[in-house]
């Protein structure tokens, strides 16, 4: 098993309303640029962490993006991590499924995003809530 | 908030996106370009994206859902200039664009809009036109 390090853990964006959406995207856009991710893993990721902040503003009711770069070897990559203050989700599983949704019908949910990344992880948050973590790596 | 700036070009209407929109922002312009093709009485509307880096669901949404309601105001959409990314990237997320028509360029694009017809040329809603435009 290789080891991985965490770079630039980071205090956290909250996520409340559309402009929190807005600068999600241009933070993880700097770490993917930082991490030397190719222009078209770079748009994949900024979108798919477009739709999860979303989410956890739509259906988390808000919460926390905590990003920052990943380092294995000589190979580096970027993560993003959103935790929602949400009720969880009952069956993440089904809400990996193409086209469920629980909420207004925005969005493509977890499946659409999920293609967009290397690595894609949903799990009940201890504390309340859901933590939804992606990955890319260059 | 900022708006996205829509342009009367002779019988068309042209938007050109170069900010990176949040949602609020794209649900303005929705309703403001839906406001201009029934003032100006607009048989087409050219979308241009090229500043676009990305399009997440809600922005494919937007731009299905005026290619829908000019569709139902009696005007046709074209949208133009997506990179070559962005439509990798659509297709992943699964993002089909319904009802949006797509050209490369804004040339290819008029060509696909309308021609302007006779009562058009005689600019019989140009009363209707705000005085800015001039």
């Amino acid at each position: 098993m290789r080891r991985r390090r965490t770079l630039a853990a980071d205090e956290g964006l909250p996520l409340r309303n559309d402009e929190d959406v807005v600068r999600a995207r241009h933070r993880v856009r700097e770490l993917a640029q930082h991490a030397g991710l190719r222009l078209v893993d770079q748009t994949k990721f900024v979108t798919a962490v477009s739709e999860l902040a979303r989410n956890t503003i739509i259906h988390g009711g808000g919460g926390r993006l905590h990003a920052g770069l990943l380092q294995d070897g000589a190979r580096q990559g970027v993560y993003a991590r959103f935790e929602d203050d949400g009720p969880g989700i009952p069956d993440i599983q089904m809400a990996l499924t193409d086209g469920f949704s629980t909420g207004t019908g925005l969005g493509l949910g977890f499946g659409g995003a999920r293609r967009l990344v290397n690595e894609f992880e949903a799990k009940p948050n201890p504390t309340g809530g859901t933590i939804v973590r992606v990955a890319t790596w260059r | 908030m900022n708006r996205i700036p829509i342009l009367k070009l002779g019988h068309l209407l042209l938007v050109s996106i170069q900010v990176d929109m949040h949602d609020r922002m794209a649900l303005a312009l929705q309703e403001d370009l839906a406001e201009r093709i029934s003032q100006t009485g607009a048989r087409g509307v050219l979308i241009d994206i090229s500043g676009l880096e990305f399009i997440d669901s809600f922005i494919g949404r937007m731009l299905s859902d005026i290619a829908g309601i000019a569709r139902v105001l009696d005007a046709e959409t074209v949208v133009v200039g997506m990179r070559p990314v962005v439509a990798i990237t659509l297709v992943d997320l699964g993002l089909t664009l319904p009802g949006v028509r797509t050209a490369l360029t804004v040339e290819r694009g008029m060509a696909m809009l309308p021609p302007p017809t006779a009562d058009e040329d005689l600019g019989d809603d140009e009363e209707a036109e705000d005085a800015g435009g001039r």
